[in-house]
């Protein structure tokens, strides 16, 4: 019988209804008895010493309730925030990280630092009154741009790290690498600049601080992905309150793509200030703040090498990296461009030598963190360019050329780190180039070159680092914490089924999918199933959602606790049934008595645990409810082709993404539709980074695209639709088979994008975004010759 | 947003009134602009005058070879009207184009001329077609009435009343979108009318909207997208910012003024 609601099933996402008839309860949506507002005083300058703060006439203004500054803070010794992954150089030494206090102390550092809080009754309140905080600033020259910022005569952001430099960190055996170079027959040479990104989460940031005075105990409603982790950040390390008395609950949360893993000033001032002001402090973001202040993506500078021998086998990649981290280190930061980044630069390529340095450096700009694929995008669009420019130097055919270098047997271990656990890369290829038609695309070509257009193909095979992860493994690599996943599994007396789970969903249907597991191994409807999530007073310690591990991680406990569940069931079922525990077969949710005509439905099993009249309790503990804390044995390997077609007229520079074809391999899918929208959002988002969108801010550290009018996020119309194949290798990983699936969109396609459109150009690089205006002008440049045949 | 006056006049002399007895008072047309600005406390007046409730302002009439439009008709409402597309057909496609449906359903066309955006589509519609501005106090024609960016000849106490657009020999508009404000980057309009044929530019000039005699010239001879080839308006005149270098810019109002003549020949 195929449960319609199980494993493999395209069922809707049980959230929607609420969330688009407007029944959602985001943090914004939740208003507390009393409830004051928190404005924040941003520093409008990149650089600058605080020479003093004047609140007098501020104070006065009416509702005001408290004007806090660092001084209180400091005070009151509340810690500042911090980076929870410690990164040695390659001398050995910790990196140089200066402090971040949630409220700036003496010194701002970029547009936007949290400067100030004005609380008072009504929002508009605590704006008049912060129009009347007077700050004298002494400005100075600001640090703005990662190549430039560890040079001599530049500011210096942090007395900690001479020459704005937070670590010089290294990957890979340099000899080898060189010894490669030395000899190969072929040197393929780029630059590549990983453009910057702003996150722009449908619901800006927002947070509610409350102290009940009865129990001493604060609550935080906040837009987090990890809220357990934010409590534990918040309590042990920044010190508010022990955990045993903060509460953290991330409600509905409209959209993360990393920006909201992260804990920041607000989230923990309003908790701080709501105890000070006796009453509940609410502050939500507003478009502009979200811009400047929520951590952004990517900004990297990376000079890469690949040494080809006479076949054309890549022997070795060599890759230099300079990764903007912003002013401060934010909670995860030093990770991204390093252990996120480096050990996936082997792609899925059978490349016998890696080296990569990266230097992380501070510059007077917002802080720089994990954003959707955090790392994994940076090292695919190096890889997939090289191999891109590789080909066509060598003149042999991009997608032969990958296949003939493709990591061929399993498992695999690659020269940084990584050992991939399975896959089939000429599989994902073979599909891939099906589905997009490739063999006929010199036809297409033609026929645009006729009416004066531009086309050019583009391929890029990604891999990427998933479910992350062991926790012996990230440990010895420097995270502060572990990366396993927990789940309860609470059968109600008539077999109603809650679980809590450590996962946070925003956005991604944590609601259906994880239900239908339980709905799939319990055999039971998904109506009886709700999923618990997003509250450090419900759900036992969990680590939170990104990193595409809410499948493989996050579902694998459940799946632990489930089987947990069905064992004390089965024990419970053949004593109900009188017969021994290795008789009863448990299938569609109902437990039979092998050989006999004996049947109990799962409910009832669970009815006769809580009654407890059937079992000797003395052996039998009453009750249904297990737990599972699941730690991963490996990272999971999703992987895949995408396949970019593009036409460019280059009249006006506008590119037309004629065709997209991704095929991915997942592992098991829990939910085909989901997954299918993962994809398309995925690669709506490499789109805009590779066409659209880029953080500029100019020399005097002002953010220039700090709204829409200047930031072009994606829109549907600047899409194409898009052709979605799976191949399917099921992951050894874990017991489900899963590999994930919430980055791959945006890994995979700016590089596809890009190696489309130089393609169509017949140059070897452009930079990302490759507006309309940076299209036209290497149309200019050159006369449109077709560098890869 | 600070807190302001409010007014709703329901005639003209009611507006006229509140206006001169409201100092540091602004008009509220569609408010597309204004109550962003006020949102984001750019923009501070003491008070509101809304024109909404005013009726006479808010009609389509075709008369003497001119379609009038009131001023405070939203850009909806001339992207549907049945006037206009009978009489001008191609003006619908400018409203239909500005914005989205939320803007253009609040929006006016006397909103957007007033304010006068260097990247609006309808002031150079208004200057191609060489458009009459009727005020509460007099009648100004397209060159009188823009005065550089953000800048029109209206004064303080002054209402825009209406728009009278010369029915044309033929009209066409084109522009190339700012990727992230979809305002115009480049737009250019053309017109023959009985006056001879204009071309305006709008997103591009580093003063506002402009009309580029040699293009009109060039038209005159021959209404032809070919008979523009050759002819370009120096970038040194012309905007530059993060989205488009003023070279850029004037290559494209070649590109779109073709494309605006094609439009306009159809």
């Amino acid at each position: 019988m195929t449960n319609p609601s199980g494993i493999g099933q395209s069922v809707r996402r049980r959230e929607d209804f609420r969330f688009i008839t407007g029944n959602g309860q985001y943090t914004d949506d939740i208003n507390r008895p009393g409830q004051t507002h928190a404005f924040f005083v941003r520093s409008p300058h990149a650089h600058a010493t605080i020479k003093s703060i004047d609140i007098a006439e501020a104070r006065k203004s009416p509702g005001v309730r408290a004007i806090l500054t660092g001084k209180e803070l400091a005070a009151d010794k509340i810690g500042g925030l911090i980076c929870g992954w410690m990164i040695h150089s390659k001398d050995g030494s910790p990196m140089k990280a200066g402090g971040h206090p949630a409220l700036a102390v003496d010194k701002v550092r970029y547009v936007g630092d949290h400067v100030a809080v004005v609380i008072a009754d009504t929002l508009n309140q605590a704006k008049d009154a912060a129009e009347l905080v007077a700050i004298d600033y002494e400005t100075h020259k600001a640090a703005i741009n990662v190549g430039d910022t560890q040079k001599p005569g530049q500011p210096q952001i942090h007395p900690e790290a001479p020459n704005n430099t937070v670590y010089q960190w290294h990957l890979g055996d340099k000899v080898a690498t060189d010894a490669a170079f030395a000899t190969a027959a072929h040197v393929t040479k780029i630059d590549l600049v990983n453009n910057r990104l702003i996150p722009n989460a449908m619901e800006p940031r927002a947070a509610i601080g409350e102290y009940d005075r009865g129990s001493g105990s604060y609550t935080t409603h906040t837009t987090s992905q990890n809220p357990h982790v934010a409590r534990l950040v918040m309590s042990a390390f920044i010190g508010i309150a022990p955990e045993n008395k903060l509460r953290v609950i991330a409600p509905d949360v409209g959209g993360g793509f990393g920006s909201k893993i992260f804990i920041y000033a607000e989230e923990v001032v309003c908790t701080w200030a709501a105890k000070k002001v006796g009453r509940p402090v609410k502050w939500t973001s507003d478009r502009t703040e979200a811009f400047l202040s929520d951590a952004h993506g990517r900004d990297h500078v990376t000079t890469a090498e690949a040494a080809i021998d006479a076949a054309g086998k890549v022997l070795a990649v060599r890759v230099k990296t300079i990764a903007n981290l912003g002013a401060y280190l934010s909670t995860f930061s030093s990770s991204v461009p390093t252990y996120l980044y480096a050990p996936l630069l082997s792609g899925q390529y059978d490349i016998p030598a890696i080296y990569c340095e990266v230097d992380g450096v501070y510059t007077n700009t917002a802080p720089v963190d994990a954003y959707r694929g955090a790392g994994r995008p940076e090292a695919t669009f190096v890889i997939e360019r090289l191999m891109e420019v590789s080909a066509r130097q060598l003149k042999k055919d991009p997608a032969e050329f990958r296949v003939q270098n493709f990591i061929k047997t399993f498992p695999h271990q690659t020269p940084v780190i990584m050992a991939y656990d399975v896959g089939d890369y000429p599989a994902s290829m073979t599909k891939a180039m099906e589905m997009a038609d490739y063999k006929n695309f010199p036809a297409r070509r033609d026929a645009s070159a006729k009416r004066g257009k531009l086309r050019g193909i583009g391929i890029s095979a990604y891999i990427e680092a998933c479910g992350i992860a062991p926790s012996k493994a990230v440990g010895s690599l420097g995270a502060g914490v572990g990366l396993w996943e927990s789940a309860e599994v609470r059968v109600n007396p008539i077999g109603t089924v809650e679980v809590l789970t450590g996962s946070h969903s925003h956005g991604q249907g944590h609601e259906t999918t994880f239900a239908q597991l339980v709905s799939h191994k319990l055999g039971i409807p998904i109506e009886q199933v709700s999923i618990v999530h997003g509250d450090t007073d419900k759900v036992q310690m969990g680590m939170g959602t990104y990193g595409s591990r809410s499948g493989a991680v996050g579902m694998s406990a459940i799946f632990v606790a489930l089987e947990k569940v069905i064992k004390k069931a089965t024990t419970v079922a053949a004593a109900c049934m009188e017969v021994p525990v290795d008789q009863i077969d448990f299938e569609d949710g109902s437990f039979s008595a092998r050989g006999t005509n004996n049947k109990m439905a799962f409910g009832e099993v669970a009815l006769q645990a809580y009654v407890a009249h059937k079992f000797d309790s003395s052996v039998i503990e009453p009750g249904l409810k297990e737990g599972a804390f699941y730690d991963p044995k490996n990272f999971t390997f999703p992987s895949g082709v995408h396949i970019a077609e593009v036409e460019i007229d280059p009249d006006t520079g506008v590119t037309k993404i004629e065709r997209w074809t991704a095929v991915d391999d997942f592992g098991t899918i829990i939910n085909p539709m989901i997954v299918e929208g993962q994809v398309h959002g995925g690669i709506a988002q490499g789109i805009g980074q590779a066409m659209l969108e880029g953080a500029i801010y100019n020399d005097a550290g002002q953010l220039v695209t700090a709204s829409f009018m200047d930031y072009c996020m994606p829109r549907a119309d600047d899409l194409p639709s898009f052709d979605v194949g799976m191949t399917t290798t099921v992951c050894p990983s874990n017991p489900l088979g899963i590999k994930g699936c919430g980055e791959a969109g945006a890994i995979a396609s700016p590089p596809a994008l890009i190696n489309a459109i130089t393609h169509a150009l017949g140059h070897e690089n452009i930079a990302m975004p490759a507006t309309p205006q940076a299209v036209w002008r290497a149309a200019q440049a050159a006369p449109s010759k077709i560098a890869a045949e | 947003m600070y807190t302001f006056d409010y007014r709703r006049p329901t005639s003209l002399d009611e507006a006229n009134r509140a206006l001169a007895s409201l100092p540091g008072a602004k008009l509220l047309a569609g408010g597309q602009t204004l109550l962003p600005t006020m949102k984001q406390r750019l923009n501070r007046p003491t008070a509101l005058i809304d024109l909404d409730a005013i009726a006479n302002m808010k009609t389509i009439t075709t008369k003497d070879g001119m379609l009038v439009i009131g001023a405070m008709v939203t850009h909806y409402a001339v992207a549907n009207s049945a006037e206009v597309k009978t009489a001008l057909k191609n003006l619908t496609v400018v409203a239909e184009s500005i914005g989205d449906p939320h803007v253009r359903n609040r929006g006016t066309i006397g909103g957007s001329l007033a304010n006068n955006d260097p990247a609006a589509d309808y002031p150079a519609a208004a200057l191609a077609l060489g458009a009459i501005f009727k005020t509460s106090k007099r009648v100004l024609t397209a060159e009188q009435f823009f005065q550089g960016l953000f800048t029109t000849a209206l004064e303080e106490s002054e209402i825009l009343t209406e728009i009278q657009f010369p029915l044309p020999k033929r009209f066409g508009y084109a522009r190339f979108s700012n990727p992230a404000s979809r305002y115009a980057l480049v737009g250019v309009a053309v017109a023959e009318t009985a006056n001879g044929v204009r071309v305006a530019v709008t997103g591009a000039g580093a003063d506002g909207v402009f009309r580029v005699p040699a293009m009109e010239t060039a038209l005159s001879k021959s209404f032809a997208p070919n008979a523009l080839t050759g002819i370009s308006v120096d970038p040194k005149t012309l905007g530059s910012d993060i989205h488009a270098a003023a070279d850029y810019r004037a290559h494209l109002i070649g590109v779109m003024a073709r494309q605006a003549v094609e439009m306009a020949a159809t």
